[in-house]
């Protein structure tokens, strides 16, 4: 995909959630660290009513800590009370599905919200734990060797998503 | 025996050369009583070595070690005659004890030490004459250390009555307190108490001047500091009876060794700094150290796996020794003779042992030497009962190939 | 190469390369934020086993491992040299041996013999933490110490750092030396000639005697206990003689920097090494060093738990 491509799908993203969550001020977006964070941001303010953002790391809710070692944690910041609220939590690429599971586990610790909505950029597939999005910006099936990159001009520079063989 | 063809090397007759030793009825003799000959080519021939200062550990714990095991160390490090210390349970401090070491099985000739102090306590002299009579070649309080400077005094004055030298483990008790190493850059590093080298000189020092009021031999034993031998360089500068042992393990390895808190580095007198361990092998090569000795000193394994604070003092060193003291030579610090005097004369002349000289008619204690016979310590296969040497897996050159006895080899 | 923690023990800081101890600091941050929320809870280290095993006495040491595992949600056992066999003649090594065969994952020790952390390391499966080691090292210490500054001052480096008092016998004190000098701090150790020796010199520090001297131009001043357990009655005159002439009272506070940061590891003696006034006054930030241990006790349980084996 590249920068119109990503542009085009968030908006529609948008519009989506929208739709599907007529009593707007419940809505809260969560970006999962890094790239979720500002996906979430720009979905957020494509919908210009201020809804509130906040930005999550899973690192300290992840299963497998043994086997990779040597993680990299930060402090997640979430700013207002979850408790209530239809969360949308987003990240770029949904695979496995675990980090999903993570991110769901550590909002839970910081409140009980009224629904989770899940938003991602890419579907990759293959999912190891029943977890499905509400809202996708592109299916993109991929073989397990394949690795599905995205950039992000407020990470990376630029925009767009590649597939690496 | 014949011993053919060997380097011999005999300081107290001035001998450095090629040439058969024969021995006949346990004596070097002039011709030998049989048909056995030793093909002693390449290899060096010297009298069997003494090693002045080890611990057997009986009586008393004879879990750590016996007369017998520790004597197969010595058999196996090329020595024919150990000196052995007191510091026994109980305390060889009285006929008894000296009896029992001298009746145990042994495989080199063993010559016990009695105590100056009964109990080693530095309070009350110990039955010396009777331990004189019993067979003693010395006294020391080894392991500890006669604090008392009048009582040392006596010591040494009734000792000369006896012609009996007096040996000492230099260790000023408040000075040294709990240390457990050397007080240096090390010490402060890892948080150990140290244990400052001034806590030897002091007593060396003290040493010298009581040598020189009574007229009478003191030998500073494991001398690790260097001004300590900078105080009996100048002190037989004068004459004084004073004289002076290093350890292998003290000229070869420095407080670093520390660093990783191994119980195998921890001794007494501690491992010191590389300028202590140049002063050594200064005052090797030019003859204020006189004599090398190991201070084997055994401990069992789950003595010693603890934490560094709490694990005994010690380590072993017999079948070490000859190869770390070849280094010397190797490093042209000492010629090959004046190296063996430090195995052969001196300490024999010092204790007055009718040992270490191959003149005929001498006991045909012999020692047959490759000094370039490359091999690795492995002390899981040690004859001692211990396993505490810093030395396993280091690989050595120079090794006793046959150690003989009264004309009986011993070991090969 | 990207930073990054390899250890799956903390025997000391010694070991630490500057660049493994600032990525500590910073997953620190993270472990403080947790506290921060009501459910101060992750569960990172669910269903692992953290043994406290602290030979030598230690009240609050203990309660921010214990609570620092807690909030990770790992199983604590707290072992003190009373309660345990060592009482009857067990060794440490078969003491840990005991609680290997417990299938512990970590073991937080704290000992009074200098070493006994790297002793334990050498034999146990487990993950090593050293909690303080005779009188070699405390390295959570130093961490939060350092941690601590960071967050009021952005950096360590530059910084002038005062050490104040007992520092021969002080583990606290090595611990951060190593630390601060790694992180380029300038270092200061202050104190009576017979506690603070010459030696230090060779470590990268300043070495003085006069606590004015020590404490003018100084960012941080970290004052230490004076020590009665570990120290000879030799050593020092007196306590009396100690506060009037290295203790930080309300006079000798004047002549420091108006922005000074006054820290201490704790337990206080308010009116000794420093008066009870400066104890309490915006500068110090004693709570928040015990706040920020919390913090970095749980980014090196977290860390370490994840940490390759090592030789």
């Amino acid at each position: 995909m590249d920068a119109a491509a990503i542009t085009r799908a968030l908006t529609r993203m948008a519009h989506e959630i929208d739709e599907r969550n007529p009593d707007d001020a419940g809505i809260a977006f969560i970006g999962i660290r890094t790239h979720g964070v500002p996906l979430a941001q720009r979905l957020a303010s494509i919908l210009k009513h201020n809804f509130p953002t906040g930005e999550l790391d899973i690192t300290m809710h992840r299963d497998d800590i043994a086997l990779r070692g040597a993680p990299v944690v930060g402090p997640s910041h979430v700013p207002f009370d979850v408790t209530g609220k239809t969360i949308v939590l987003v990240d770029d690429v949904l695979f496995t599905g675990r980090s999903i599971r993570a991110a769901l586990d550590e909002i839970t610790d910081f409140g009980r919200p009224k629904q989770i909505q899940l938003a991602v950029l890419i579907d990759r597939g293959h999912r190891e734990l029943p977890i499905r999005p509400d809202y996708v910006g592109k299916n993109v099936p991929t073989a397990l060797a394949e690795r599905v990159t995205v950039r992000l001009t407020e990470v990376d520079g630029k925009d767009e998503v590649m597939i690496e063989r | 025996m014949k011993i053919k063809n060997g380097h011999v090397i005999d300081p107290a007759n001035g001998i450095d050369e090629i040439r058969d030793i024969c021995i006949a009825a346990g004596k070097i003799a002039a011709a030998s009583d049989d048909n056995e000959v030793i093909d002693a080519t390449g290899k060096l021939v010297v009298p069997g070595l003494i090693d002045m200062h080890v611990h057997l550990r009986e009586p008393g714990r004879s879990d750590k070690e016996t007369v017998e095991t520790g004597t197969l160390c010595a058999a196996r490090g090329g020595f024919t005659s150990v000196v052995c210390m007191p510091n026994t349970s109980p305390v060889a401090d009285n006929t008894g004890t000296i009896a029992f070491i001298k009746q145990r099985t042994a495989h080199v000739n063993v010559f016990p030490t009695g105590a100056i102090t009964k109990e080693l306590k530095g309070e009350e002299l110990a039955p010396i004459g009777s331990l004189k009579k019993a067979g003693i070649v010395a006294i020391t309080d080894d392991g500890h250390c006669v604090q008392n400077n009048d009582l040392m005094r006596r010591a040494v004055e009734y000792a000369k009555m006896f012609d009996l030298p007096v040996l000492d483990h230099c260790q000023d008790y408040n000075l040294v307190a709990d240390g457990v190493v050397h007080e240096g850059y090390w010490s402060n590093a890892l948080g150990l108490r140290g244990w400052p080298a001034t806590g030897e000189d002091v007593i060396v020092a003290r040493n010298i001047l009581l040598a020189e009021l009574t007229d009478w031999c003191i030998h500073c034993q494991h001398i690790t500091s260097a001004r300590s031998v900078q105080l009996i360089r100048e002190a037989k500068q004068r004459d004084v009876k004073i004289s002076a042992e290093a350890c292998p393990h003290h000229f070869t390895l420095t407080d670093e060794c520390v660093k990783t808190y191994d119980t195998n580095f921890k001794m007494n007198p501690p491992l010191r700094t590389e300028r202590d361990r140049q002063a050594l092998l200064e005052g090797l090569a030019d003859g204020t150290i006189e004599i090398i000795g190991s201070d084997h000193a055994p401990h069992c394994n789950y003595e010693k796996e603890v934490e560094f604070d709490v694990a005994p003092f010690g380590i072993t060193g017999l079948e070490t020794e000859l190869a770390l003291s070849l280094e010397l030579v190797r490093k042209k610090l000492l010629t090959m003779p004046a190296l063996i005097e430090k195995f052969t004369t001196k300490p024999a002349t010092l204790l007055r042992l009718k040992k270490g000289t191959l003149s005929v008619g001498a006991d045909a204690d012999v020692t047959i030497i490759d000094p370039d016979f490359e091999w690795t310590y492995d002390v899981t296969q040690s004859a001692s009962k211990s396993r505490n040497s810093p030395f396993h897996g280091w690989p050595l050159r120079g090794k006793a190939l046959r150690t003989i006895i009264g004309g009986v080899t011993k070991f090969q | 190469m990207k930073p990054t923690w390899q250890h799956k023990h903390l025997l000391g800081i010694q070991e630490l390369s500057a660049d493994e101890i600032v990525f500590l600091l910073d997953a620190a941050k993270a472990f403080k934020e947790v506290g921060e929320r009501s459910v101060k809870k992750v569960p990172s280290l669910r269903g692992k086993t953290i043994i406290n095993l602290f030979i030598e006495p230690s009240t609050r040491t203990r309660t921010s491992f214990e609570l620092a595992a807690k909030r990770l949600s790992a199983d604590v056992i707290n072992i003190t040299a009373t309660s345990s066999s060592l009482v009857k003649g067990e060794t440490l090594k078969d003491t840990a041996l005991n609680l290997q065969a417990l299938n512990a994952d970590m073991i937080v020790i704290r000992h009074s013999a200098a070493g006994a952390p790297h002793f334990l390391a050498k034999f146990l499966k487990a993950s090593v933490i050293n909690a303080g080691d005779g009188a070699h090292e405390h390295p959570t210490q130093a961490l939060l110490d350092a941690f601590t500054i960071r967050e009021k001052r952005g950096r360590i480096q530059g910084l002038n750092v005062t050490i104040l008092g007992d520092i021969l016998y002080s583990r606290v004190a090595r611990s951060n030396i190593w630390l601060l000098t790694k992180l380029g701090a300038h270092v200061t150790l202050a104190g009576p000639s017979t506690l603070v020796p010459r030696v230090f010199e060779e470590f990268g520090c300043r070495v003085t005697h006069d606590i004015e001297e020590a404490i003018r131009d100084a960012d941080v001043i970290n004052l230490l206990r004076i020590q009665h357990e570990r120290q000879r009655k030799t050593m020092f005159p007196s306590i009396g003689e100690y506060t009037a002439m290295y203790g930080l009272n309300k006079d000798r506070f004047t002549r420091t920097k108006p922005d000074v940061l006054i820290m201490h590891p704790g337990p206080i003696n308010r009116g000794v090494e420093i008066d009870s006034d400066i104890a309490d006054s915006v500068r110090s930030v004693i709570l928040e060093q015990v706040t920020n241990g919390l913090a970095v006790r749980m980014a090196v349980l977290f860390l370490c738990a994840g940490g390759k084996h090592e030789d």
